[in-house]
């Protein structure tokens, strides 16, 4: 079966940055693949290659079986986009702003107004329908733009980081959004530099970094590469850390790693939570008082971090257009610990 | 499979199929209505449009029109404003470009042509409705201030149509300068910037010209530029139209065939202009 988004070996100069190093992906249909990287990365002109927005150097890709450099005509009649901006025009209304858009993607006038009326009541925007966009939240602009790039039920959708700068309950909101269209079918890329909206999200991941893709798999796949499972635990007495070590070497996969200071020890292990159980009962039975312990997996986080050197947040700006200010430079949850 | 995915999209929209001229039409249509609503709903930009030039007719007639001899003519509040009024004309055409570089700018930096980029419509659309929304705009703008005109003492002496015909030719050579207005719009990195862009050549291209005092008053060196300057030709052709022409017209070939000349002039800009537009937005790297 053909993938819904195939791209083969995407190069895209910008002046002396390299923003596309040769990106292949492909999407099956009806699958959603997470793209994701730090700002410059080659996330955002990936997209807009791939919506006709910009024409690569060299390389090849096909949306919907369709050459999107041969007929990008046809491919944008089967494509919605939104975007890192809510782009909106703030002096239309809501519902105008749908008609519009159904208009150009050339439905007759009865059926873009049928439509945008849908779109509004499916995204809770029908009571702000009439008032301009301009007195519209963030989120419900962020709603809006989704909305427009739905008005003709593409087959394939992508966006473009269409959760950065929204508060947590409008970007939990967004994601039911999402999942609800996956569920009908919509094949989806989307690209963001959050590792928990693709964990959630997206069905596959590309890591990409300085224009290539980098990594590719599940997020569990990916996770696996750098490590199974550990264990972590505090000792409640300093005296007491050489005696925990002892006591965990029969379950322990490797050496294990001890903070002397803060009392902590982390062990590699498998087996899941009925290691854990057997470790506390260990334990219990030597009478070694714990403060803390717990079963801990590597997250996406740790994925990016060992994969490209660096954090999410670190790298600014690589050659989409320098849009740096929109996109909020965010610090990583979940923090991973030495170990 | 891609047959699948196509049978999808067209299960419940039928996007109707259009080509060539209709769909260009239709389509300039929609993005030209979503710019007219939006002037009505930032009059602000009409109502400064406005101001500027309403200011320029009593700040040059009043202040001026007393010191500015025209030949032929005493020097008087009067002649001035008969001379004075094509020229404010011409010049509130040609500043509307300022309007079409900064709304253009604006959806750059918002995203919105990135949306239209990545709809299936005809590439022209977004700049030809742009422009001709602004030449709604300057229609409008024209009117009042001809309104204005008309109580400060501006008269026409040649007719109704003849009028009629000096307004097309204004219009012609608004639409004319959209164009340019378009090109920069879409070459600058932000509406600030596209707005003074869009605005700081005209001065001198409205400056040496016919419009406020006579060219032959100019140095010889700059007479030649100031005749074959298109402006000047607009300039000429209105006061022809309008009967405002006070004494012989100049001996320069563009002033003795200044109706010809200013479309000639208005047709090669916009061809020009244009096309180089349409061709920067199909490759806006945005």
């Amino acid at each position: 079966m053909a993938p819904a988004i195939q791209a083969e070996n995407l190069v895209k100069t910008f002046g002396d940055v390299r923003a596309l190093d040769g990106v292949s992906l492909d999407v099956p249909e009806g699958t959603v693949l997470g793209l994701l990287g730090p700002n410059g990365a080659g996330k955002t002109t990936t997209v807009r290659v791939l919506t006709t927005l910009l024409r690569p150097d060299s390389g090849r890709a096909t949306v919907a079986g369709l050459d999107v450099l041969q007929h990008p005509n046809k491919v944008r009649s089967l494509i919605g986009l939104s975007g890192q901006y809510a782009a909106v025009d703030e002096y239309l209304t809501g519902r105008e702003n749908l008609q519009m858009v159904g208009e150009l993607y050339q439905m007759s006038a009865r059926d873009a107004k049928a439509r945008a009326l849908e779109l509004l009541e499916w995204f809770n925007l029908a009571e702000a329908a009439d008032r301009t966009a301009k007195t519209y939240s963030g989120g419900m602009r962020r709603r809006l733009d989704l909305a427009a790039a739905l008005v003709v039920r593409p087959p394939v959708m992508f966006m473009d980081e269409p959760t950065t700068g929204l508060d947590p309950r409008n970007r939990l909101a967004l994601w039911e959004v999402i999942e609800n269209l996956v569920d009908q079918g919509t094949t989806l890329l989307l690209t963001t530099q959050y590792l928990e909206e693709a964990d959630r999200l997206a069905h596959d991941i590309a890591v990409v970094d300085h224009g290539r893709v980098i990594a590719r798999g599940t997020a569990d796949e990916l996770k696996a590469t750098i490590g199974g499972e550990r264990i972590e635990l505090v000792v409640h007495r300093p005296d007491e850390v050489a005696e925990a070590v002892s006591a965990l070497a029969p379950f322990a996969k490797g050496a294990p790693a001890v903070e002397r200071n803060t009392r902590r020890i982390t062990v590699p292990v498998s087996g899941g939570s009925k290691v854990l159980a057997d470790v506390i009962r260990e334990l219990d039975a030597r009478s070694i008082e714990i403060d803390d312990i717990g079963l801990r997996r590597p997250t996406l986080d740790d994925v990016f971090l060992s994969l490209t050197g660096h954090a999410t947040e670190a790298d600014e700006n690589g050659g989409n257009g320098g849009n740096g200010q929109q996109k909020q430079a965010r610090g990583r949850h979940g923090h991973g610990k030495e170990s | 499979m891609a047959t699948t995915a196509t049978e999808h999209a067209i299960g419940r929209a039928v996007p109707r199929q259009r080509t060539g001229l209709a769909a260009m039409a239709h389509d300039s249509w929609v993005v030209a209505r979503r710019n007219l609503r939006r002037m009505l709903r930032i009059p602000e930009i009409v109502v400064f449009g406005l101001m500027q030039p309403v200011m320029f007719v009593l700040l040059f007639s009043y202040v001026m029109g007393g010191a500015i001899q025209i030949p032929g003519t005493q020097a008087s509040q009067d002649a001035y404003i008969q001379f004075l009024m094509a020229g404010i004309f011409a010049q509130t055409v040609t500043f509307a470009t300022a309007g079409a570089s900064a709304g253009i700018a604006e959806d750059m930096t918002k995203g919105l042509v990135d949306r239209f980029r990545s709809l299936p419509m005809t590439r022209s659309a977004v700049l030809v409705g742009r422009t001709l929304a602004d030449l709604v705009q300057t229609a409008f703008i024209l009117l009042v201030l001809a309104l204005v005109a008309l109580l400060v003492g501006w008269r026409i002496h040649e007719g109704i149509w003849k009028a009629f015909g000096a307004f097309g030719l204004l219009l012609l050579l608004g639409y004319a300068f959209s164009w340019i207005g378009a090109l920069i719009g879409l070459s600058v990195r932000s509406p600030e910037a596209a707005t003074s862009a869009g605005l700081i050549w005209l001065f001198p291209l409205t400056f040496v010209s016919n419009a406020f005092v006579p060219i032959s008053s100019m140095p010889g060196w700059l007479q030649p530029i100031a005749y074959w300057n298109p402006f000047s030709a607009t300039v000429q052709a209105c006061r022809d139209l309008f009967g405002n022409q006070v004494g012989p017209v100049d001996d320069a070939w563009p002033m003795q065939h200044a109706v010809p000349v200013s479309i000639g002039w208005s047709l090669v800009i916009t061809a020009v202009f244009s096309w180089l537009s349409v061709r920067k937005y199909r490759s806006a790297a945005g």
